[in-house]
C-alpha cells in the first residue's frame, strides 16, 4: 500500500554558499523554515517540486521534506533532522540559529 | 618528512586549476550539479547538512607547523575559525563556500597538501601508526610504507573505480594503534623466524553495517614485496568485488562469500606475475621515500627543570602521567595533545590552537605533528627538558587536559550536527559524557576506557570497537542510542556485544553512569581496566545495570 501523503515543505541547498533554503508562496527561495508554503497536499508538492526543478540551476539537492503546522499556523519541521537544518548544529551558535536571529 | 617533487607539485596543480574551472563552469550554468557532483567529489567536496565540508587529507597523518599554520589561516579566512579532525586522520572544514573552494586548494598546494581521494570508490588517504617514527616498541617506521602506497594509489588508473571505498592502515609495531583489523587492508610489522622485519597482512576487516574483523591473508610479507601483493589483493576484489549492492560491495564480503582460502590462492596466484612486472621500479623509489623519513637529529640536555615541576606541580605531574608515551629515545617523550576538552567537541581546534600547537613543534618538537585516529594531535619527539615550556604554552591555549585514554578521550563522528548521512547527534553525547564524569571527579579511578560514537550505522566513530560503543539511531523519528560492550580496536580486536535495548537522547548518559558504577563495584582491584573487567565477567551484570526494571519483573 502506498504511504499515506503527509504535509511537506520543498527545500534545497543555496549552490554558492551551501546554505539551506526554502520554497515560499511567491516562488522565491527563503532562508526560514517558518516562512516556506506549506504543502498539504500530493498534488500541490509535486507540482511545485517539479516547477522549482525546471527553474535555474543554481539550487543544489531538492527534495520535499516532512512539515506540520505550529501552533502559530506557521509550517515547522515534523522530523528532528529538518529541525537541525532548519537551526544549525547543537555544539556551537552558528548556522541558521545565528544567521536568522 | 616526505617534500613534494616537481612532479607531485605539478600534478595538484594541474589538479587544482581543473577543479577550478569545474567550480567555474557549474557556477555559469555549463554543468549540471549530476555533472558537477562526481567532479567535487574527487576534490573531497561534500555538501552536508548545513553547509558544503571540505575534507582535506593529511597523509598518514603527519604533517609540519607550516601545514598546521596554513590549515588555521584556512580555518580563519575561509571557514568558522575552526577544523575538525577525523578518525581517517584527515582535517575537515564545516562552513566553506563553493567560490572559496579553487583558493582554499591552492592554499594547500603551497603546503604540499591536498583534498584529493578523501572521497569515492577509490584507495583513500592511507593512515598510520600516529607514534610512527617514535614508539619505543617500534620495529619500523611504518611511513615510508604509507608514502609509498599513497603515491602507488594517487590516480592509478585501475583502481579509481573500485566496487566500493578502500582503505588501506598501516602499523610499524606489533602493537597496533591504527586500527589494522578494521581497514580493508590492514598491515602489521612483525618480525620472522630469522628476525627479518616484514608485514602482516589481514584482508576484510571493517565496521559499518556489516562489523568485521580482518583476517590475516599472509602472516609474513618481506617489505619490498609490498607494492606487488597490495596491488593483487586489489586486483583479485576488483574481479570478484560484488557491484550489484553497495552494501555488499566491501572486500569484507568479497573474503567472507569467497572464503580466505580462495582469495589467498588468488592473490598468490597474480602476486607471482605482479612482482615480476613491477622490476624493482617500486624499490628504487621505496629508498628515495626512505631518506625522507631520517630520525631527527635528538637534542642531548639536562632534565632538572622538568623533574623539578614535576616534584612540585601536581596537574603538571598528572598530565605528565596520562598525555605522554614512551619514547624510543630516553631523553624524550611522545605528548599527545587532548582535543577532547571537557565539554568541547573532540576533535575541534580553532586557528588559534591550530597555531600554538604548530608553534610548539617548530620551537621545541623537530618540526612534527601528528593526527591521530583518536582525533587528538602528537608531538612525537619532545625532549623533555622542554616538557615545561610546552605544558605551559598549552595550558594558555587551553589545550593541556590530561585525558589521554580516559573516559572523556571519547571518539565521536560529527553526527546529526553536521552530516548529512546521520540518524542521530553524536557530538552532544560525548560532550554530556565528558562533562559529566569530570563533574564527578572519577576519570582518573576509572582509568583506561575507550567510548567510541557514531550518529549512523557507518561507523565513522568505531562505535563496534569502542570498549563501550555508542550507535545513534532514529526509533520513530526520535534520537535512540544503542550501546555495545567489549570492543576492542588494537591488535585484540573485536567486535563490541550490543547490550539490549536503546536509550533515549536524555537516558543516555545516565546509562552510562550506571555502567561505569558497575564497573567500579565489580572490578577485581584497581588495575583490572573496564575491558579486562568486561572480559573476564561478560555481559550479565552490565545489561543488569543498564535495565534495572526489567530485572524487576524477572524477580
Ligand atoms: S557515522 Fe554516520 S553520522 Fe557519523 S560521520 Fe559517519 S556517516 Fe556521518
Amino acid at each position: 500500500m502506498a504511504k499515506k501523503f503527509t504535509p511537506k515543505v520543498l527545500t534545497a541547498n543555496d549552490l554558492l554558499s551551501g546554505d539551506v533554503i526554502y520554497w515560499n508562496d511567491n516562488g522565491d527561495w527563503v532562508d526560514a523554515f517558518e516562512d516556506a508554503l506549506y504543502l498539504d497536499t500530493e498534488k500541490l508538492a509535486f507540482h511545485v517540486l517539479r516547477l522549482a526543478q525546471k527553474q535555474g540551476l543554481d539550487k543544489v539537492g531538492l527534495y520535499l521534506a516532512d512539515a506540520e503546522l505550529g501552533d502559530d499556523d506557521k509550517p515547522r519541521p515534523a522530523h528532528f533532522r529538518e529541525d537541525f537544518r532548519a537551526t544549525g548544529p547543537s555544539n556551537y551558535h552558528h548556522g541558521k540559529q545565528a544567521e536568522l536571529a | 618528512m616526505y617534500s613534494y617533487t616537481e612532479f607531485d607539485k605539478e600534478f595538484i596543480n594541474e589538479r587544482n586549476k581543473q577543479f577550478r574551472a569545474q567550480v567555474e563552469r557549474r557556477i555559469d550554468g555549463s554543468l549540471t550539479e549530476d555533472e558537477f557532483k562526481p567532479l567535487r567529489l574527487m576534490n573531497g567536496l561534500y555538501l552536508q547538512l548545513h553547509a558544503y565540508m571540505l575534507r582535506v587529507a593529511i597523509p598518514y597523518g603527519t604533517l609540519n607547523g607550516g601545514q598546521m599554520r596554513q590549515l588555521a589561516l584556512i580555518a580563519e579566512k575561509f571557514d568558522k575559525g575552526y577544523g575538525h579532525f577525523t578518525t581517517r586522520q584527515n582535517i575537515q572544514f564545516n562552513w566553506p563556500k563553493l567560490r572559496d573552494v579553487p583558493d582554499i586548494l591552492d592554499a594547500l598546494a603551497e603546503v604540499e597538501m591536498h583534498a584529493i581521494q578523501t572521497s569515492g570508490n577509490c584507495v583513500r588517504n592511507v593512515t598510520a601508526d600516529h607514534f610512527a617514527g617514535a614508539a619505543s616498541d617500534e620495529i619500523e617506521d611504518p611511513r615510508p610504507t604509507a608514502e609509498l602506497l599513497r603515491q602507488w594509489s594517487t590516480d592509478h588508473p585501475e583502481f579509481a573505480f573500485l566496487g566500493r571505498k578502500f582503505k588501506i592502515a598501516v602499523t610499524g609495531s606489533e602493537t597496533d594503534r591504527a586500527v589494522t583489523k578494521a581497514h580493508d587492508i590492514g598491515l602489521r610489522m612483525v618480525r620472522n623466524g630469522d628476525g627479518d622485519a616484514g608485514y602482516e597482512v589481514i584482508v576484510g576487516g571493517g565496521l559499518g553495517r556489516t562489523p568485521m574483523i580482518g583476517k590475516v591473508l599472509r602472516e609474513f610479507l618481506l617489505v619490498e614485496d609490498l607494492l606487488p601483493y597490495v596491488e593483487s589483493v586489489l586486483q583479485v576484489y576488483n574481479r570478484l568485488g560484488r557491484r550489484d549492492n553497495k552494501y555488499k560491495a566491501r572486500i569484507k564480503i568479497t573474503v567472507h562469500e569467497n572464503g580466505i582460502e580462495t582469495i589467498r590462492e588468488l592473490v598468490e596466484k597474480r602476486f607471482v606475475a605482479q612482482r615480476a612486472a613491477f622490476g624493482g621500479n617500486d624499490q628504487k623509489l621505496f629508498a628515495q621515500i626512505k631518506e625522507a623519513f631520517a630520525t631527527p637529529a635528538y637534542l642531548t640536555a639536562p632534565l632538572d627543570g622538568f623533574v623539578e615541576l614535576q616534584n612540585k606541580d601536581a596537574s603538571f605531574r598528572s598530565f605528565v602521567d596520562t598525555n605522554l608515551s614512551e619514547h624510543k629515545n630516553p631523553e624524550y617523550s611522545i605528548m599527545t595533545i587532548s582535543i577532547k576538552a571537557h565539554g568541547q567537541t573532540p576533535g575541534d581546534a580553532t586557528a588559534d590552537q591550530l597555531r600554538v600547537m604548530a608553534g610548539i613543534a617548530e620551537d621545541f618538537a623537530h618540526n612534527e605533528l601528528r593526527i591521530s585516529h583518536e582525533q587528538n594531535v602528537i608531538l612525537p619527539h619532545v625532549h623533555k627538558s622542554n616538557l615545561p615550556e610546552i605544558y605551559a604554552r598549552l595550558r594558555e591555549a587551553g589545550l593541556a587536559t590530561a585525558n589521554i585514554g580516559l573516559i572523556s578521550d571519547i571518539i565521536a563522528c560529527p553526527g546529526m550536527d553536521y552530516c548529512a548521512l546521520a540518524t542521530a547527534r553524536s557530538i552532544p553525547v560525548a560532550q554530556q559524557i565528558a562533562t559529566r564524569f569530570d563533574e564527578l571527579k572519577l576519570e582518573h579511578d576509572i582509568g583506561a576506557l575507550k567510548i567510541k560514537i557514531s550518529g549512523c550505522i557507518n561507523a565513522c566513530g568505531h562505535h563496534h570497537v569502542g570498549h563501550i560503543g555508542i550507535l545513534g539511531l532514529d526509533r520513530a523519528g526520535v534520537e535512540n542510542y544503542q550501546i555495545t560492550l567489549g570492543g576492542d580496536h588494537t591488535e585484540t580486536a573485536a567486535i563490541g556485544e550490543r547490550a539490549g535495548p536503546g536509550f533515549a537522547y536524555d537516558e543516555i548518559v545516565p546509562a552510562i553512569e550506571r555502567l561505569i558504577y558497575t564497573y567500579l563495584d565489580i572490578r577485581s582491584d584497581e588495575n583490572e581496566v573496564f575491558l579486562e573487567t568486561y572480559r573476564r565477567v561478560g555481559l550479565e551484570p552490565f545489561k543488569a545495570a543498564l535495565y534495572p526494571e526489567q530485572q524487576i519483573a524477572a524477580e
